[in-house]
């Protein structure tokens, strides 16, 4: 039996592990990235490599060790480089000694044969269309659950009354899903998800809004960003960012296939900023910063890697975007040499910015003296 | 009559500032942190206590990196993030600021404001040339006290371009200019110049800087740096009188505003508690987070260092 192993990518590792068991696989389930995980990868990677190239190869040679023997990845068509960060993985990895077999995901759209070819090398049980049809309805649900229990944390944090009720929920609803068997539990999971939220004691007021943009790994993976959405939330503000695991599936797999280029209005409202593709999410980066301005967000936060190419150029485009919509604008940079605290204190700086921006836009409003305005909590 | 305490707890140094409720100055003290916050801080509050009897403390504030530190040991009423704090000390001392320039010890930032709010602000990110500490070992190594540094700037009429991109180039920049014989008055100068342009094109990169300039911080008392930017900014850059503990100022006006009605201040003789620190590795994942225990006379009060929350709560 393969003994199969993927990077970590949040509570959706769990629904991986299922799906490839289900496939007739045993799994090597990937650890939650920390500090030793990064050192792992940040020695053996090169240097200038980008944060999420460093910790999945980290991830790697952890489940290696731990015994994988085959390594599922997702490829990519560039121009951003990850697309090549799988072929460039393995290199390193049995460069090391390793022996393993990496298979690679491409997108269907322009890697049909490919593709199947290597989901073939996934299936090690005998399968009818009854089966597939549904490991992939259970599996589409399971992600769309995740992800609408984080909506819910995200939205519900910053009315919390009891301090850290929420983080509890949340860690609740992700053991509940991580638990369901079969279609028919994650339906009765979906009811009391709804009913754990309404449970909480909220406050009755509007909290600042701040919408999250940059490259798919950092923004999805909170052990990558420093957990930037639950400081948020501690300090009272929505967070929501642009992407979502089963959307992103949803477009990058499904929507592909039949060549749809994914998320065409982010695409369409960017364009008079960023007529090129230059790879990656630069340009989704700066069409959901405006998404988020139409959407009457206080704020933008920008997450990438330090070094990542489609950021930097999404980066020197979004104060420009930021400014005309009249939306405040933090660019925050990620990599090993990030430090939890000084991301903290430009945070709560901005926060503050944010909140006395609203209180003076305000005050405008009904004509006030605005100077003096100095802070809005 | 009330008054107002504000603490920053810097890399370098850590200040104390007592405002009345009018918000003017009546006590101002900067010390050396010299990696020992805790003495630093009750040092000064011993300080301050000489005259405790005149300070009717209503509310206290702090900020800087040992904002949470500070917080514990006085009991604060508000901890903010510095560059709140600066944004709001500048805008007491000079209403129309449009431009606050800060350099601490180890960090620099800029702080753009409009119309009395913070627009905008930026802090260096992978570079500590030019601040506080730099200009310091520079300074050590000419042999020149670091109060006259600036003057030496001064008299410079021919300043030597000195690499300023990075702390280590620099360094080995001016010794090479050193060996070649140039001035040391034109060295330093040069050296300013190169902090400046380091400075406006890493910090200030993208940022309109528009008049009033105001310039803090304990770097700010360097009157060669005050000249370098204004050569490299074509406008008038102001210092206020108390420039050094400006940060200080500002959580001493943020905890006046909160207006809380009993203060959480423990009073002077915080000085005389005993205070200590040790941290120990968490064993729960393979981030083994350092978790340090602030104590008061043994019991632990505070902690912190854990990236998951899961020692934050205190059992009694």
């Amino acid at each position: 039996m393969r003994k199969v192993s993927f990077p970590y990518v949040g509570n959706a590792t769990i629904t991986f592990k299922k799906l490839m068991n289900a496939f007739g696989n045993e799994v090597v389930l990937p650890r939650r990235p920390t500090e030793e995980t990064l050192s792992l990868g940040t020695k053996y990677a090169p240097e200038f490599a980008c944060l999420p190239f460093k910790i999945v190869l980290g991830t790697y040679i952890e489940a290696l060790e731990a015994g994988a023997d085959t390594l599922v990845s997702t490829g990519g068509v560039g121009p951003c480089r990850a697309g090549l960060y799988t072929t460039l993985h393995e290199k390193i990895l049995k460069s090391l000694g390793y022996e393993f077999e990496m298979i690679t995901l491409e997108p269907p759209g322009r890697h049909l044969k490919e593709l199947i070819a290597s989901i073939k090398k996934l299936v090690n049980r005998r399968l009818t269309f009854a089966d597939y049809y549904r490991i992939i309805r259970f599996v589409w649900k399971e992600l769309q659950l995740l992800d609408k229990a984080e909506k819910l944390s995200h939205k519900i944090r910053p009315l919390e009354v009891k301090k850290g009720e929420t983080t509890k929920t949340y860690r609740k609803c992700a053991e509940l899903i991580a638990q369901a068997k079969d279609y028919k539990d994650l339906l009765e999971i979906e009811r009391e998800i709804e009913l754990l939220y309404e449970k909480i004691e909220k406050k009755d007021y509007d909290p600042l809004k701040i919408g999250i943009v940059g490259e798919v790994y950092v923004v999805i993976e909170p052990a990558a960003n420093l957990e930037i959405e639950e400081m948020l939330g501690d300090l009272g503000v929505y967070a929501e960012r642009s992407m979502f695991l089963a959307s992103y599936t949803f477009y990058n797999a499904v929507m592909d296939l039949f060549r749809m280029p994914g998320e065409r209005d982010v695409k369409k409202l960017a364009s008079p900023y960023f007529k090129e593709m230059c790879g990656g999410h630069g340009r989704e980066s700066v069409g959901n910063a405006i998404l988020f301005a139409k959407r009457g967000f206080d704020g933008v936060i920008q997450l990438s890697p330090f070094t990542c190419i489609p950021e930097i150029v999404a980066k020197s485009i979004l104060p420009k975007v930021c400014a005309e919509y009249d939306i405040g604008f933090l660019p925050v940079t990620l990599d090993e040499q990030t430090g939890k605290e000084g991301l903290r204190t430009r945070i709560e700086a901005f926060v503050d910015l944010l909140a006395a921006k609203r209180k003076h836009k305000a005050m405008n409003k009904k004509g006030d003296v605005v100077y003096g305005t100095l802070l809005g909590h | 009559m009330a008054h107002y305490l504000g603490i920053d707890v810097g890399s370098v140094s850590t200040n104390l500032v007592i405002l009345d409720e009018y918000g003017d100055i009546k006590e101002a003290i900067y010390l050396r942190t010299q990696g020992q916050p805790i003495k630093a801080i009750q040092e000064g509050l011993k300080i301050l206590s000489k005259n405790a009897k005149n300070w009717d403390i209503r509310g206290v504030g702090t900020t800087g990196s040992g904002r949470q530190l500070a917080a514990v040991i006085a009991g604060a009423d508000v901890v903010k993030n510095e560059i709140t704090a600066h944004a709001v000390a500048a805008m007491k001392e000079i209403p129309d600021v449009r431009t606050v320039i800060e350099i601490g010890g180890q960090d620099s930032k800029i702080i753009i404001l409009r119309d009395g709010v913070v627009t905008d602000f930026a802090m260096n990110t992978v570079c500590a040339a030019g601040t506080g500490s730099f200009l310091d070992q520079q300074a050590n190594r000419l042999g020149i006290p670091i109060e006259e540094f600036g003057y030496y700037a001064l008299r410079s009429r021919n300043p030597v371009r000195i690499a300023g991109r990075c702390a280590v180039f620099a360094e080995s920049d001016m010794i090479h200019k050193q060996q070649l014989g140039y001035k040391v008055e034109d060295i330093i100068r040069g050296l300013c110049q190169a902090l400046v342009r380091n400075y406006l094109n890493n910090v200030g990169k993208g940022k309109e800087i528009l008049p009033r300039v105001v310039f803090q911080g304990g770097v700010a008392a360097n009157v060669g740096m005050k000249a370098a930017f204004e050569e490299a900014l074509g406008m008038e850059v102001y210092v206020p009188k108390y420039h050094n503990v400006m940060g200080a100022i500002g959580a001493a006006l943020l905890a006046k505003e909160a207006n809380v009605e009993r203060t959480k201040f423990r009073g002077f003789d915080a000085s005389e508690i005993e205070f200590t620190a040790d941290s120990f590795e968490c064993k729960g994942c393979s981030n083994h987070c350092e978790v340090v225990n602030i104590r008061m006379e043994g019991k632990v009060i505070a902690r912190w260092g854990d990236r998951c929350n899961r020692w934050k709560v205190i059992d009694d």
